[in-house]
């Protein structure tokens, strides 16, 4: 067994770290306080090469393990979640859906512009009335012979006005249930496809989440991933992924927060000492120290397992389940060591902690990934 | 025209520097290193000059003295945009040792012009880059703050005391760079991190030098006294303090 990193794989934390604590840090509160969407940052991340890092080279991508993609999505996270989501959406469930089950010809017209990062990916699941209940997909895909005909809403779509590209998945068949869901890749400016107002979010303000319509929307043929049916199946696999990235999201919002305890715990003075000295902090702090390594390794697992081609969906599931609850404990945590200031925008931990509550939401609620880990247990012993 | 940059392997400069229990010795255990702050600038203005004139600048090679422990450092330079490393085996030793070495290894080398960052973050020697232009025969300009490329000829700017002065040289020369030589500096990308497995890294043996001084011991700085907060209101207890405690007035 071998913990240590790779020296490549060191690099990319570092250069994640880098543009992080350099480039994102400067405008995250402007951009956190009145939602503007980090254009320039999602440009430069797109040129540096996170938007497709997973990608193989082959189709533009940066050709990089999931290992490293979980150290440069906590070094992103630790500073502005809004902007990691994108770079989460699109590399482990859009471009990783399309590398991996996608026909040549999806991947040369669709992935390779992704990976590029010249277009963004979103992926369209939930709906109004289907969020975690992904298999009561109201929205349809009519098949119409040479085409497909979608209609009905997709909400809560992180990327939902920037993407150039959806997958949206929908019902072809109802009378099969889930087994009549197919998922589509749909050109964002299609005729008939309009996006509802931003939504005005508690956290991760600045990504840029909507609800989308198809009216009526004709989608080739080509355009389906897989088999007739396969988009359920789809989803769930793709997904498993996607909780590499959300878990290390969350990872690095606790890390994130914690580093900022740390550092603040030693300059501010109480009662005649740092107030670090007080054992009701460190003693918080020791606590918040050993969940992060918890979650870290529990990423790290993931990772590990999804690069050497072995089952990963429980070991995601547990990390995105629990990074996400403890990105809730530590951040709070980091609020009350600030104490007052904890409570400004000035200090970072305030919208650290409403950007953690997202994490035990989306990408399958903390409760969903319950299901998915008892489930497993359950099985099992 | 070919540019070497002379890359010298430090410590991250958040580190906190201990010593060994003698005072003899730097310990540099769990440290991380890193490219010194000024040559990762002099390594990011080569990049963007080879970017900006692909006709004109062909290559960019890097160079440092030091252990195989340095070869990380040296793959980053490849990963931000060098073409190839050379490493002297040379591990240790003072400013002369140093230049010595790599006047050792790129003696008799095309290299048109060769950046060495005005110091280097762990020891501050200032001298390398001086030592280097001297050991090769080559002209030299010092605390360049900004450089350009126009045909064959090298135009820099150099601060000086209350202003700037414009300079045009030609190759071969080394530059000794500052804060300005570029703004920020560059980030590798995953293309230029995949790129760098296949560039090549070449080790040279180290020749015999003698350094020009030995190191006695060392000294941690005092410990910062605790800072004593004063009423604003009370302007006559800080004067009396400043005179009697600090005894700056």
């Amino acid at each position: 067994m071998n913990f240590e990193f790779s020296e490549e794989q060191l690099m990319i934390q570092q250069a994640a770290r880098d543009y992080a604590q350099r480039e994102l840090i400067k405008d995250v509160i402007e951009r956190d306080t009145h939602a503007i969407y980090p254009t320039e940052h999602v440009k430069a991340l797109s040129e540096l090469g996170f938007m497709g890092m997973l990608v193989d080279p082959e189709y533009d991508g940066g050709g990089m393990d999931t290992v490293s993609y979980v150290l440069a999505m906590e070094e992103i996270s630790k500073v502005d979640s809004s902007v990691s989501v994108i770079m989460s959406v699109n590399n482990s469930l859009v471009c990783y859906g399309i590398e991996k089950f996608g026909t040549e010809a999806q991947k040369e017209k669709f992935l390779k512009p992704l990976a590029r990062g010249e277009k963004i990916g979103a992926f369209l699941l939930s709906e109004p009335e289907a969020g975690s209940d992904a298999t009561s997909q109201r929205t349809t895909a009519e098949d119409k012979g040479d085409y497909y005909l979608l209609n009905g809403t997709k909400n809560w779509i992180t990327n939902g006005n920037t993407a150039g590209t959806y997958l949206v998945i929908a019902q072809t068949h109802p009378e099969k249930g889930h087994k009549g869901i197919n998922v589509l890749i749909v050109d964002r400016h299609s005729p008939g496809i309009s996006v509802g107002p931003h939504e005005d979010k508690m956290g991760m303000r600045s990504s840029d989440t909507h609800s989308v319509m198809f009216n009526d929307v004709k989608v080739p043929k080509e355009n389906r991933i897989g088999e007739d049916g396969f988009g359920f199946k789809f989803a769930m696999k793709t997904l498993e992924g996607g909780r590499i990235g959300i878990a290390a999201q969350a990872l690095g919002i606790a890390s994130g927060a914690f580093e900022r305890a740390v550092k603040y715990s030693k300059e501010r003075k109480a009662f005649g000492t740092e107030i670090a000295n007080h054992q009701s902090v460190a003693f918080k702090l020791a606590d918040m120290a050993v969940k992060i390594e918890n979650a870290r390794n529990l990423c790290l697992k993931a990772a590990w397992l999804k690069d050497q081609g072995k089952p990963y969906g429980y070991a995601s599931a547990m990390a995105k389940y629990y990074a996400a609850e403890i990105a809730m404990e530590v951040t709070t945590e980091a609020v009350q060591i600030h104490g007052g200031y904890g409570y400004v925008k000035e200090y970072h931990v305030e919208r650290l902690m409403r950007e953690a509550k997202l994490t035990q939401i989306y990408e399958g609620t903390s409760e969903i990934q319950q299901i998915v880990i008892s489930r497993q247990v359950l099985n099992e012993f | 025209m070919n540019i070497l940059v002379c890359i010298s392997n430090v410590p991250d400069t958040t580190t906190r520097i201990k010593y060994s229990a003698d005072m003899k010795a730097v310990d540099y255990s769990g440290v991380q290193w890193i490219i010194n702050p000024w040559d990762e600038l002099a390594l990011t203005r080569a990049i963007e000059l080879k970017e900006a004139h692909p006709a004109l600048v062909q290559k960019i090679t890097v160079i440092t003295a030091g252990g195989a422990d340095a070869d990380p450092t040296l793959r980053k330079a490849l990963a931000c945009g060098a073409d190839d490393a050379i490493r002297v085996d040379a591990a240790g030793g003072d400013s002369l040792f140093t230049a010595t070495q790599l006047a050792h290894a790129v003696k008799g080398e095309p290299f048109d012009v060769i950046l060495c960052g005005i110091e280097s973050s762990d020891y501050n020697g200032s001298a390398v880059g001086g030592m280097l232009a001297e050991l090769l025969d080559y002209n030299s300009v010092s605390a360049v703050s900004s450089l350009n490329l126009d045909g064959n000829s090298i135009k820099v700017t150099r601060e000086i005391d209350g202003g700037k002065q414009s300079i045009e040289t030609s190759a071969p020369v080394v530059l000794i760079v500052q804060k300005g030589i570029a703004i920020n500096p560059r980030i590798p990308s995953m293309r230029g991190i995949m790129t760098a497995r296949t560039k090549p890294l070449k080790v040279v043996a180290a020749t015999a030098a003698a350094p020009g001084s030995k190191v006695v011991g060392y000294q941690a700085p005092p410990q910062k006294s605790a800072c004593k907060m004063i009423d604003p209101e009370n302007i006559d207890e800080l004067v009396h303090l400043l005179h009697t405690e600090a005894r700056v007035i």
